[in-house]
């Protein structure tokens, strides 16, 4: 066995990959480049072929057809053992028989490297857990053996480190802290993290680089904030954050911006928002972008009128708003707050607006509601 | 205050009312034990220091305290003795070598045979332990398959026979127990996060050191349960040698059951009885000690 930390280097290229289990197909005609160095996630609803598509990276799954390449390296059909990639595998997998040391020494020992005790206590120290290395794992909490996981994979420095939803059995606080130091000992490291999770909330805290995936094929790419702020798909605006859809009609056009009909008033988007096949639309805003006021207000950008709350949520930080608009379509408004103006009521008449720059554009014959219903079956 | 230490008490003469309900439950096994257990125990620790009543009857002893009966009993059935252990060792370490494949096959690979499979393993169990060492008596008789196999390949000559000799013995022992040992090795085998096995190959092993560093280790117990289920009851099992052995293939048991049953010699077979169950469990120690599964999972 080659030193993993010399031989093959490079971005990871997942090429026209398939992936069947008899008459499923769990990935499907998936291409993927991730740039060497890159913090990657695969995000997604549970079923819609991530986990496959990491297994089939770590060779515990070949694929149908297709081709898979670290750098110019093909690796489709290598064994686990032979590919420069470490695994972090959901609920950490970690040896119960040894000793924390021996769990983080395995790959090194097996790979017959020297000076093992050096790479262990360094990787012990870079987790914070040196004072450990004697315990089995089952004495450790879940935070620490999550980490000793990580320490473990990521001692053999390999060219790419997947991680299985990893922070999945942790709790949220645990979590949180756990986002950011995966981030801090990715950036430190310079190891190509490849993420599968289906918390979008931190598929965008750490990853530079988010593919959503759906029944085996990536619906979008890109970075948070493209994804959050231009999705291409009512799918991804659904998964990623909430999102307000409401059918419309383009009407015409008024410079960078379509003029789009709905129920009656007039909208804009903006075109580089637009993925409307033709002129039947869903227009999308998020609900934090939307301003509230109470009905006859005066106000600018895209208003829509004749709302009236049929639910308000007090959360603190914010306020959230249920606006049921004369086309019986609820829509959701989250408010900020901070002007010290006490929250409206329920039952109010309110006024909606919002900037046109942030209204994106659907293909009117998608379902609004796709990806919306996911989040609930998984939490 | 004194609200507090009111509840406390109530909640104290709660506990004892519940510490009670242990022991209750435990009862019916303790009388169990202590009646077929501990009793014949104690009567037989007695019998095995008499010596003949001096009007000489057969069958009739009386209690003289004489300790010499242990050392004279060893002494005459040291070669009984160690073949005992030997054709037990054989025997488990046979089983191990049946047993382990089939245990991990039924574990990882039957898919959805798994239940099937297992009911074949217990299946054995539905007929008698006499019906099934006469059958084995069938099996490698001079009808047999077996032997017609073997004569067939050359590996034994005309004149060569299986049964009534060692070999029948120690694999009618191993196949007799041979569920004791793949049970336990089947329930430890199926305990291993098939995760931790992946994760050995992700981190660099090839399938053997898999095996050897991840699956072998954490099967231990099973191992461990299985060696004892099958080494101590071998150890005193006397119908495989009845059965399918000759007079040069008597085990410690048949000694023990021709001085209890046809001999009378009550004091010398309870002699015995305690000298293997001694040897038995010092044997036993030092192996589960070797073996320190304690630290096992």
């Amino acid at each position: 066995m080659a030193d993993a930390s010399s031989s093959t280097r490079g971005d990871l290229r997942i090429v026209n990959v398939t992936k069947s289990f008899g008459d499923f197909t769990a990935v499907d005609d998936l291409t993927l480049t991730i740039p060497e160095g890159s913090f990657f996630a695969l995000l997604g609803p549970s079923g819609c072929g991530k986990t496959t598509t990491l297994r089939m990276v770590a060779g515990l799954e070949e694929p149908t057809q297709g081709s898979i390449h670290i750098g110019t390296t093909d690796i489709t059909h290598s064994r686990p053992y032979q590919r420069p990639v470490n695994t972090v595998f959901q609920n950490y997998a970690l040896f119960p028989h040894l000793s924390i040391y021996e769990n983080i020494a395995f790959g090194l020992r097996r790979r017959g490297i020297k000076d093992v005790k050096e790479a262990v206590d360094k990787i012990l120290n870079l987790v914070e857990l040196p004072h450990l290395a004697q315990r089995k794992p089952l004495q450790l909490s879940g935070g620490q053996q999550q980490r000793i996981a990580l320490a473990r994979a990521i001692v053999n420095r390999p060219a790419l480190l997947l991680l299985d939803e990893p922070l999945g059995a942790l709790d949220l606080k645990l979590r949180r802290q756990m986002q950011i130091e995966l981030k801090w000992i990715q950036t430190e490291v310079g190891i190509t993290f490849v993420h599968v999770t289906h918390d979008q909330e931190e598929a965008m805290t750490m990853a530079d680089t988010i593919a959503v995936m759906n029944e085996g094929k990536v619906e979008q790419m890109g970075t948070p904030a493209d994804l959050y702020d231009n999705p291409k798909t009512a799918f991804v605006a659904n998964f990623l954050g909430q999102s307000n859809l409401i059918e419309g009609r383009i009407e015409g056009n008024d410079g960078d911006n379509h003029v789009v009909d709905v129920f009656g008033q007039k909208i804009k988007i903006n075109k580089n928002r637009s993925h409307a096949k033709d002129s039947s639309v869903l227009a999308g805003i998020r609900p934090e972008k939307i301003r509230i006021q109470p009905a006859g207000t005066a106000m600018s950008g895209n208003v829509l009128t004749g709302g009236v709350i049929s639910d308000a949520s007090y959360i603190g930080v914010s306020t959230q708003y249920q606006i049921e608009m004369p086309w019986k379509q609820e829509l959701m408004v989250f408010e900020q707050n901070d002007d010290g103006v006490p929250p409206l009521e329920k039952g109010d008449p309110v006024t909606l607006s919002w900037e046109p720059v942030f209204t994106f554009a659907l293909d009117g014959r998608e379902d609004a509601f796709a990806g919306s219903e996911v989040h609930a079956d998984e939490e | 205050m004194a609200f507090l230490h009111a509840a406390g008490s109530k909640v104290s003469s709660l506990k004892e009312k519940r510490s009670l309900l242990p022991y209750l439950l435990l009862a019916p096994g303790i009388i169990w034990l202590f009646t077929f257990f501990v009793l014949p125990i104690a009567n037989l620790a007695r019998t095995s220091t008499q010596t003949p009543t001096a009007n000489g009857d057969t069958g009739s002893y009386e209690q003289t305290f004489r300790f010499a009966n242990y050392v004279d009993a060893f002494l005459d059935n040291k070669e009984q003795f160690s073949r005992s252990f030997i054709y037990a060792f054989l025997a488990t370490v046979l089983a191990l070598a049946i047993a382990y494949p089939l245990a991990y096959g039924i574990a990882f690979k039957s898919g959805k045979y798994k239940n099937l499979l297992l009911v074949l393993v217990v299946a054995p169990f539905f007929t008698s332990f006499l019906l099934r060492t006469i059958a084995w008596k069938q099996i490698l008789g001079e009808e047999g398959p077996v032997i017609a196999v073997l004569r067939g390949i050359h590996i034994i000559g005309e004149n060569t026979s299986l049964t009534a000799s060692a070999f029948a013995v120690v694999t009618g022992m191993t196949y007799n127990f041979l569920p004791f040992m793949t049970l336990p090795l089947y329930a430890s085998l199926e305990r291993i996060d098939p995760r931790t096995m992946e994760a050995a190959g992700d981190l660099y092993a090839n399938a053997f050191t898999t095996f050897r560093k991840v699956t072998l280790p954490l099967s231990m117990p099973g191992v461990v349960a299985g060696t004892l289920l099958t080494f101590i009851p071998a150890a005193g099992d006397y119908v495989n040698a009845a059965i399918l052995g000759n007079p040069n293939t008597k085990m410690l048991g048949n000694v023990i059951e021709s001085r209890f049953f046809k001999i009378v010699d009550y004091p010398t077979a309870a002699a015995l009885s305690f000298t293997l169950m001694a040897a038995i469990l010092i044997l036993v120690t030092i192996y589960i000690r070797k073996a320190g599964t304690e630290e096992l999972v």
